[in-house]
């Protein structure tokens, strides 16, 4: 055997060794997503809940009989909130022939998002970020799908100028904020609308952890004497926020706090329901069980003998899974229809979601009414108010739009320095 | 038998000098070279080649960190901060000045060299865990500077995109083209750090690591060796800092904190300090070791556990493994993989006539 001849047997040789170790292949009438997860990591909080009601409400579309005849197929990869494994992860998505995948994660976002818009394959990001994604123009391939981090500053501060009785004039806004980039995002934002609106707004950063802020609260509430605070916390640091204002006696129906800031777990974290009495919060999707869709799942479950696992608890982020995999079942119903039953490609399923203006109906409530244009990827910005009330959380504002026009505007001026 | 020194004689100083003076180690290195320019990339789907990339990068910032830590022994957390540096002075660089790749990775790594001899002055007055918490210190300051300084950061967001490096009009973009960018500087990498520490300079950072009293008594100037083992040090972790960058098209902080600085602590102890080999197999344990298991749990877990829960499973098992597998090795061996693998070379060396 020549040298060539044994370099060339063995390069067949090792590539049909890792061939055998792959896993089956995509199949003709599956669809396959990829998704991302941290389940081990530092936001397992929410990943140990949201990924699971995911997963739950894909399996009930597959036993609803798939879409379109479509079965899908959900491969899921936790990447310990990294970014290196999440890059690895995207590669296997490609791999196994996904054509969307939902990324879970900031960081990881921003360092895939060009990844992305390269292999043409369309992501959803309900919550993480990149409020100028909302510009379907600028990222074709990134959808926020749920109100982003700007339209979530707006609806706060809309829910406080009606609280405070239509008017903002000379009142006092703190912003106490996670200081990362996620949580200055709103700043610019705020700051505009401060102008506009002729309150005066100061921000309070928190470094990461987020674990200590006696001082910024006690800086907020004795020294700033704050009207109303605008939290935007994440991980733990939302129940030490709580416990730090109930400490300083601010009542906590002057607190309001953003999407990532009022989960089940966080009050519970926080002292309980009992403690966290009057406290609002920001959600880009319905909040309890009391939805169609969860009874369907529930039932499933019990149909195949399994119990309910503890991510039903905490239903803030559960029904935000179960959203997203609407807005993606949506949009993949989109996709085959307009390709007459054919499989989509990554670049087709971008046009499915750009598409998209009504989810399955079971639903009902738990969803905002959105839609996705090839514009505007966020899908109109929704968000509700629920707070405290009774032990309990309680809608205090149905789904609203808020400043639409300042955000856009934002958004432009944000992609012009693109 | 198979790793024979005898009759291997030495007739010029360039052969005394020579990297590999065994022959049959120099055949293994050409045919590890051949192996990974040409098999792997010719023969491997894409996926493969982006988790050698991933390899390939760390392996440049693990070999930046064992100049320090294995080879001068003073300790530093603050290595992914000296990352962040190269790749905001590499996308600043290439976003508002339009350079090229050629020009901003050399520039990231000695603005980043620079930064880190500065933060080792504090190495001259203190050592050990003392130093560990200075490097803490410089990680969470450079962190905070990049974060609220726009003209670094780029806004809010602190993200600066990149275009993918071009090379004559050709644009390195798939996984296949960037493997042999990253490949290319990993070998560099390699052998510049191989060099390194057989010379003058090398040597000096092994007296000081040893016994740094006694070092200054036979001469070194320990003030500008430490820095320079910084400095150095740094510099690597500035290159490795500007390969993530391209690598992923965008300078982002977020990719390089303090949980960064530990993975990378974690590979040179892994693979073995002091010790060029150690910091290829730790950064190839660490990148890779974690992709395997759930390769493996996905394959064979369903016969174990419900398929169904599969997933979540696989994330779980995969910490539990691995860090059952890092005990396992440091207690096997606790000088790192390098001297498991030097274990084993030497076994062969004699065998099967041992005695």
């Amino acid at each position: 055997m020549t040298f060539r001849k044994s370099l060339r047997t063995g390069a067949v040789a090792l590539t049909g060794l890792l061939g055998l170790a792959t896993l089956a292949q995509a199949q003709d009438k599956e669809i396959v997503i990829g998704a991302q997860c941290d389940r081990t990591g530092p936001t397992q909080i929410v990943g140990t809940v949201l990924c699971p009601a995911y997963h739950h409400y894909m399996n009930l579309v597959n036993k609803r009989g798939g879409i379109e005849g479509y079965k899908i197929k959900l491969i899921e990869i936790d990447h310990e909130y990294k970014v290196p494994p999440a890059i690895e992860a995207h590669e296997r998505f490609k791999k196994e022939g996904a054509i969307m995948t939902s990324a879970f994660g900031t960081p990881q976002l921003i360092a895939l998002l060009k990844k992305y818009e390269e292999d043409k394959m369309p992501v959803t990001s309900p919550g993480i970020g990149s409020s100028a994604a909302t510009d379907g123009k600028a990222y074709p391939f990134v959808f926020p799908i749920a109100a982003t981090y700007w339209s979530q500053a707006g609806g706060a501060l809309k829910f406080v100028k009606d609280t405070m009785g239509g008017s903002l004039k000379d009142k006092k806004i703190a912003y106490i904020f996670f200081d990362n980039p996620a949580g200055r995002e709103p700043i610019p934002m705020l700051e505009e609308l401060s102008k506009k609106e002729g309150f005066q707004m100061r921000t309070f950063g928190v470094p990461s952890p987020g674990l200590e802020m006696a001082a910024q609260v006690l800086d907020i509430t004795s020294r700033f004497r704050a009207d109303f605070v605008i939290a935007h916390l994440f991980g733990r640091a939302p129940a030490v926020a709580i416990k730090a204002f109930k400490a300083k006696s601010y009542p906590l129906s002057k607190v309001v706090g953003l999407t990532w800031a009022g989960a089940e777990a966080d009050i519970i974290a926080a002292g309980g329901f009992g403690v966290s009495e009057g406290y609002h919060t920001i959600q880009y999707a319905g909040v309890g069980s009391d939805f169609k869709v969860i009874k369907d799942i529930l039932a499933m479950l019990k149909e195949a003998g399994q119990t309910p696992g503890k991510e039903f608890e905490s239903t803030v982020t559960f029904n935000r899974g179960v959203y997203q995999g609407a807005v993606h079942a949506a949009a993949i119903a989109n996709a085959i229809k307009a390709k007459n039953g054919a499989k989509p490609t990554g670049d087709d399923l971008r046009k499915g979601f750009e598409s998209v203006s009504a989810l399955d109906p079971t639903l009902d409530g738990l969803a905002p009414p959105l839609k996705l244009t090839p514009e505007d990827h966020e899908g109109g910005g929704w968000v509700q108010v629920w707070s405290i009330k009774g032990g309990k959380f309680v809608k205090t504002a149905d789904w609203f739009q808020c400043y639409r026009d300042d955000v856009l505007a934002h958004v432009a001026e944000e992609n012009k320095k693109k | 038998m198979f790793y024979r020194e005898a009759g291997n004689f030495k007739t010029t100083y360039a052969d005394d000098m020579a990297l590999f003076p065994l022959p049959l180690t120099r055949y293994a290195a050409m045919a590890l070279l051949i192996l990974f320019a040409l098999i792997v990339p010719l023969g491997l789907h894409e996926y493969y080649l982006s988790i050698f990339n991933l390899i390939f990068i760390a392996t440049v910032g693990a070999l930046g960190l064992n100049i320090l830590v294995g080879w001068t022994g003073q300790i530093s957390i603050g290595h992914a901060a000296f990352m962040s540096v190269g790749a905001y002075t590499a996308a600043n660089l290439a976003t508002r000045l339009d350079l090229p790749f050629w020009i901003t990775l050399p520039a990231g790594g000695l603005m980043a060299a620079v930064i880190g001899a500065i933060v080792g002055i504090p190495s001259l007055r203190i050592k050990g865990t003392y130093l560990a918490i200075a490097t803490l210190a410089s990680q969470l300051i450079i962190e905070w500077i990049i974060n609220h300084t726009p003209a670094i950061s780029g806004g809010a967001s602190a993200s600066i995109e990149v275009a993918r490096p071009t090379l004559f009009g050709y644009e390195i973009k798939s996984q296949r083209d960037l493997y042999f960018f990253t490949l290319f500087f990993a070998v560099l990498a390699i052998v510049a750090t191989m060099n390194l520490v057989r010379s003058r300079v090398g040597r000096a950072f092994i007296a000081i690591r040893d016994q740094d009293i006694a070092a200054e008594i036979i001469g070194i100037n320990i003030f500008r060796y430490k820095l320079t083992a910084f400095a150095i040090s740094s510099f690597y972790a500035g290159v490795c800092g500007v390969l993530y960058t391209y690598y992923f098209g965008i300078a982002n902080y977020e990719a390089f904190q303090i949980v960064v600085s530990i993975d990378y602590l974690a590979m040179v102890i892994i693979g073995g300090l002091g010790t060029v080999l150690g910091s290829v197999l730790g950064a190839a344990f660490v990148t890779a070791l974690p992709v395997v298991i759930r390769l493996v749990v996905e394959a064979f877990g369903g016969y174990i556990w419900d398929p169904a829960a599969l997933s979540a499973i696989a994330a779980s098992m995969r910490l539990v493994i691995f860090g059952g597998l890092i005990i396992f090795f440091l207690v096997v061996e606790p000088e790192g993989l390098a001297r498991l693998w030097r274990n084993v070379r030497n076994y062969f060396r004699t065998w099967p006539f041992s005695y």
